[in-house]
């Protein structure tokens, strides 16, 4: 089996337009969620998250291209170009016809379903513009991706909600690993901050009104956030032989489905699909430094998971470090795990663990090590990432420092 | 506006170019506007005028509406203006 390893990053979220601007917030503890801005904000009981500032769609695409791209897709092409800029990889020939685009997302094109019922069931029109098929696709972003740097190898769209980014990048990295792709895009995008997608997540009362607080016995709930990011996942050979910067080694996977409710997490789900990643990666839990959770900072998920986490790690769960950089960024549903595989990448490139902010109060049950509020520098050689999905599906990444 | 002045508007913008450059002999292919620029450009029309075009992507030339040339285009919709009122 092939090694794998990252040899490129990109991103845009409520904390940067670039990977540096995000390790950079990150490392301060800053925080990306705030008053939402949108159409008919005042009929919404929640009125914050973390959506993307100061990002101008008409200074970075064309008239045409702003025709078929919806947000989630422009967050998409946004982070690919990052990405596949610093890997320094061009694709023709073979390399094209084998290398390929994965990509999570949840809601796909959720702007442009948003604002064409409007249309139709608001405004009453007859007529909707000849693109909206193509652009609210879920599979839009990982076309455009595919059409924009010719990767014409294996390309679609993962639906896992929550964990779309996790199983769309355990995807690809069991294509590089068997030697099918010797590279692969991949990574995930959302943009479900608009008027519809909001009311709907109100529905199922477990969004906060004020703050995602994760593992803080006063936490209250999730909150939304948007954006995107992507990766390039490269053979280890192929990016050696060519001098390209190695930012980190994925080492193993697993995915595992509860089996049990819609809504509710399961500690052996979860569990298990944390220790198969351990067995993938052959690494032992001792030698795990950090955590980047799921930490979706409700009630049910944040128990459940520190439950997870100090069944399959045992005394060792007292002394590895685990934080939710969701209390940041917000909660991105299927692009969520992409930009939390940042944080994992930081921890082991820069030493630097993203804190947990907003942490007020202990919970006895989530007695860990959550590194509360502030980031601090550490030395951590293998991380895991995990993402546990309404419907029960979990999918667990290990990475290393190389 | 004139029907024939604000179908070359339209036209132009889809096919990013000047309205001078729109001439009535010009083919949509001259242009430099494929089938999906022709869905759009048909989209931008309706909505100008509120009309509806009858106009199957699947077989254009089948169709009612003649989008041979510019000056097809717009003789087209000028008889579907006049229809409406």
């Amino acid at each position: 089996m092939n090694r794998v390893v990252i040899t490129g990053a990109g991103t845009i979220n409520a904390l940067g337009h670039t990977v540096a601007e995000t390790w950079a917030a990150m490392k301060e503890g800053k925080c990306g969620i705030g008053p939402l801005e949108m159409k008919d904000v005042d009929r919404l009981t929640i009125k914050i998250g973390g959506q993307v500032q100061g990002f101008d769609a008409c200074t970075t695409f064309n008239r045409q291209q702003l025709a078929l791209y919806d947000r989630f897709t422009q967050f998409a092409l946004i982070a690919a170009r990052e990405a596949v800029a610093q890997s320094g990889l061009e694709f023709s020939g073979e390399m094209a016809a084998k290398s390929g685009v994965v990509l999570g997302t949840s809601g796909g094109g959720m702007q442009t379903l948003d604002e064409n019922y409007r249309n139709v069931y608001e405004e009453g029109k007859n007529r909707v513009h000849p693109f909206v098929v193509p652009k609210l696709m879920n599979n839009a972003a990982a076309s455009h991706i595919s059409m924009e740097f010719n990767l014409k190898g294996p390309s679609f769209t993962v639906a896992t909600a929550c964990a779309s980014s996790n199983h769309a990048m355990s995807q690809a990295f069991q294509m590089v690993r068997s030697g099918m792709a010797p590279v692969m895009v991949t990574g995930g995008s959302e943009s479900m901050l608009c008027f519809g997608g909001v009311k709907a997540w109100e529905g199922l009362r477990v969004m906060s009104k004020d703050g995602c607080r994760p593992f803080s016995a006063n936490r209250n709930g999730m909150v939304q956030g948007e954006g995107a990011g992507v990766f390039v996942f490269e053979e280890y050979e192929h990016a050696k032989a060519r001098g390209a910067e190695i930012l980190a080694e994925v080492s193993g996977f697993a995915m595992s489905s509860d089996a049990s409710d819609i809504v509710m997490p399961s500690k052996q789900g979860a569990a298990r699909a944390i220790s198969g990643a351990l067995r993938d990666a052959k690494l032992n839990p001792s030698d795990v430094g950090y955590i980047n959770a799921h930490g979706t900072g409700t009630a049910a998920n944040d128990k459940t998971e520190c439950a997870a986490v100090a069944d399959v790690f045992g005394r060792h769960a007292d002394s590895l470090m685990i934080s939710s950089t969701k209390s940041m960024h917000g909660h991105l549903i299927g692009g969520t795990g992409a930009v939390e595989l940042l944080a994992c990448i930081m921890a082991l490139k820069e030493g630097v663990i993203a804190p947990t902010i907003g942490y007020e109060e202990p919970d006895p049950e989530c007695a860990l090590d959550v590194v509360p509020n502030e980031a601090r520098e550490a030395k951590v050689d293998a991380v895991l990432s995990n993402a546990f999905a309404f419907g029960g599906l979990n999918a667990v990444l290990a990475l290393r420092a190389i | 506006m004139s029907v024939k002045d604000k179908v070359i508007e339209i036209i132009a913008e889809q096919a990013v170019l000047e309205t001078s450059d729109v001439t009535m002999e010009s083919t949509l292919e001259d242009l430099g506007i494929d089938s999906l620029g022709l869905v759009e450009s048909i989209f931008a029309i309706e909505e100008a005028f509120d009309i509806s075009v009858p106009f199957n992507a699947n077989e254009p030339t089948e169709s009612d509406f003649d989008i041979s040339s510019v000056a097809s285009i717009i003789a087209g919709i000028e008889k579907l203006v006049a229809e409406q009122a």
